[in-house]
């Protein structure tokens, strides 16, 4: 892309591009940080991930202010303006990203010295992995402006709520099993669902790049397989 | 002919003839068009300056010109009620259609088409006389009418200018004695009270302030409903406000024409991009 002639506008648009990009880094690395800390039970962690999720908050703020007073200064339009409703959208659920891993992270302090049967959390680190993979590579789509492998995430989210769907049941039956069970593994059903938001999120991103790029939306309709939500539970039998 | 030149020949799809049917605009379809413009050529002396340009000006919309300085946007409008026939040496080619009937032919009534396709230019021109005769005068060139009527067409085109309050109680003084923005308003009540169907506007807002050009915006809002409205504009954000249909044109072409949202949001045209985002002009 050729530069403005105006270049405090390229200026402006970089700063927003640069706010983002240290956003998703810092997501990237709460996410994965509070799945460790659920995993290992560790609670110092657990502590920091809650205190970095404000750096997030604090970006997003200052990702919506500079975006607003590019549209009030420069009234882009076409594929500047939106790059700048794309920012403000990015931001948005990279803080909510933020937030899903936070409350992984509270979960995982107030879980401190329950009983905890270890094989249970084997299923969350798969669809961890998965989501993991997903928000670095729509990241990477939204920094390359590809809208190919953003489509590719957008896809695939289906795995992911897949693997919710399996992970709800076992976790379930675990509960049936033992009631002994029930305090750890609610907080872990609560857990994989925030990690199944987090997808959803970075589908939200895909979509925002997919917009981006083609200035159109993305209209096809994604394969939905999360189906817990209609799942009837029978302790009849 | 040479044998490269068959080979060209050949991989050169033949031109169909322009027939109705054939789906070349998608834009504006199910309008009706107020002027169609085909392969029109404009030369300034032996130099051309539009380049075959097709174009369609719907019914009741607006449509906007925009593109750098001597891009052909202004000579566009010129053409539409052949201003140029003003000077000699310039010419156009091609055709023209207004309602089907073609503006470019020697044997047309210029008069007639003035005042079917009225103009109004970027700066204010008032003839020196009262504000009541600028509006009398055009409507007295063309019809005979009874001063109980000139007096309703003036205070009727005075409204529908947005002026009338302003003016109402010195209809006697001088055109020139009102500010840029109410001279501007008073050229627009000139051209609309002998009753146009088309009204060009060449950078109508350029020398006004904020204010004024709000309210001439307002007014290209109302005029719609009856009239079909073509403007010039360097303002991009005007374009974008005022009309239905956005052309962009560089260089003596028509790159690009449009749904003005759709200009203005997602161009197809590189160069429409670059020059509405402010990357080169």
């Amino acid at each position: 892309m050729t530069d403005h002639i105006v270049s405090a506008f390229d200026a402006d648009l970089k700063e927003l591009g640069d706010k983002l990009a240290e956003m998703g880094g810092l997501c990237e690395k709460l996410v994965a940080e509070s799945i460790d800390a659920l995993l290992r039970r560790d609670t110092p962690l657990a502590k920091r991930v809650i205190e970095w999720d404000r750096s997030i908050d604090r970006l997003q703020a200052e990702v919506e202010e500079n975006a607003i007073r590019t549209i009030a200064r420069r009234a882009p339009v076409a594929i500047d303006l939106r790059e700048v409703v794309a920012a403000l959208r990015i931001a948005n659920d990279l803080e909510r990203i933020g937030d899903l891993a936070k409350n992984i992270a509270k979960r995982v302090v107030a879980l401190e010295g329950q009983f905890q049967p270890p094989k249970l959390a084997g299923g969350v680190a798969h669809i961890s992995d998965l989501t993991l993979a997903q928000l670095k590579d729509v990241l990477d789509a939204y920094t390359r402006r590809d809208e190919t492998k953003a489509v590719e995430v957008w896809n695939r989210d289906g795995e992911i709520d897949a693997l919710y769907n399996s992970l709800f049941r076992e976790l379930l039956t675990y509960m049936m099993e033992d009631p002994r069970n029930i305090g750890f593994c609610a907080h872990l059903l609560f857990c994989a669902k925030n990690i199944e938001r987090i997808g959803d999120h970075a589908t939200n991103v895909a979509e925002t790049v997919y917009y981006l790029v083609h200035g159109v939306p993305l209209t096809d309709e994604r394969p939905k397989a999360d189906l817990t939500s209609a799942t009837a539970i029978d302790f009849g039998r | 002919m040479t044998s490269t030149d068959v080979a060209r020949a050949a991989m050169i799809a033949p031109v169909p003839a322009r027939s109705a049917a054939q789906p070349k605009v998608h834009v504006g379809a199910g309008q009706a068009e107020k002027i169609t413009i085909r392969d029109l050529k404009f030369f300034y002396g032996d130099s051309l300056a539009l380049k075959g340009i097709d174009l369609p000006i719907y019914e009741r919309k607006v449509t906007a010109f925009i593109g750098p300085s001597g891009c052909g946007k202004s000579t566009l409008l010129r053409v539409l009620n052949r201003m140029y026939d003003l000077y000699p040496k310039q010419r156009a080619e091609g055709e023209v259609l207004l309602d089907g009937i073609d503006i470019l032919s020697p044997k047309l009534d210029l008069n007639l088409l003035r005042s079917r396709v009225g103009m109004v230019f970027q700066k204010p021109t008032p003839f020196p006389m009262s504000i009541y005769d600028n509006i009398a005068f055009g409507v007295r060139l063309y019809e005979t009418i009874s001063k109980s009527e000139l007096d309703g067409r003036v205070e009727a085109a005075l409204r529908r200018a947005a002026l009338w309050n302003e003016v109402k109680d010195k209809l006697d003084a001088s055109g020139l004695s009102l500010s840029g923005g109410q001279q501007q308003r008073l050229c627009i009540a000139r051209s609309i009270a002998v009753r146009p169907e088309v009204i060009l506007l060449d950078e109508p807002c350029s020398a006004l302030d904020p204010i004024s050009t709000a309210k001439i915006e307002e007014l290209i809002d109302e005029l719609k409903a009856d009239y079909t409205i073509a403007i010039v504009t360097h303002n991009m954000q005007q374009a974008s406000r005022t009309s239905e249909y956005t052309a962009f044109m560089y260089l003596g072409e028509l790159v690009e024409f449009g749904e003005t949202e759709q200009i203005f949001m997602s161009p197809h045209d590189r160069r429409t991009q670059d020059y509405i985002t402010g990357r080169f002009g």
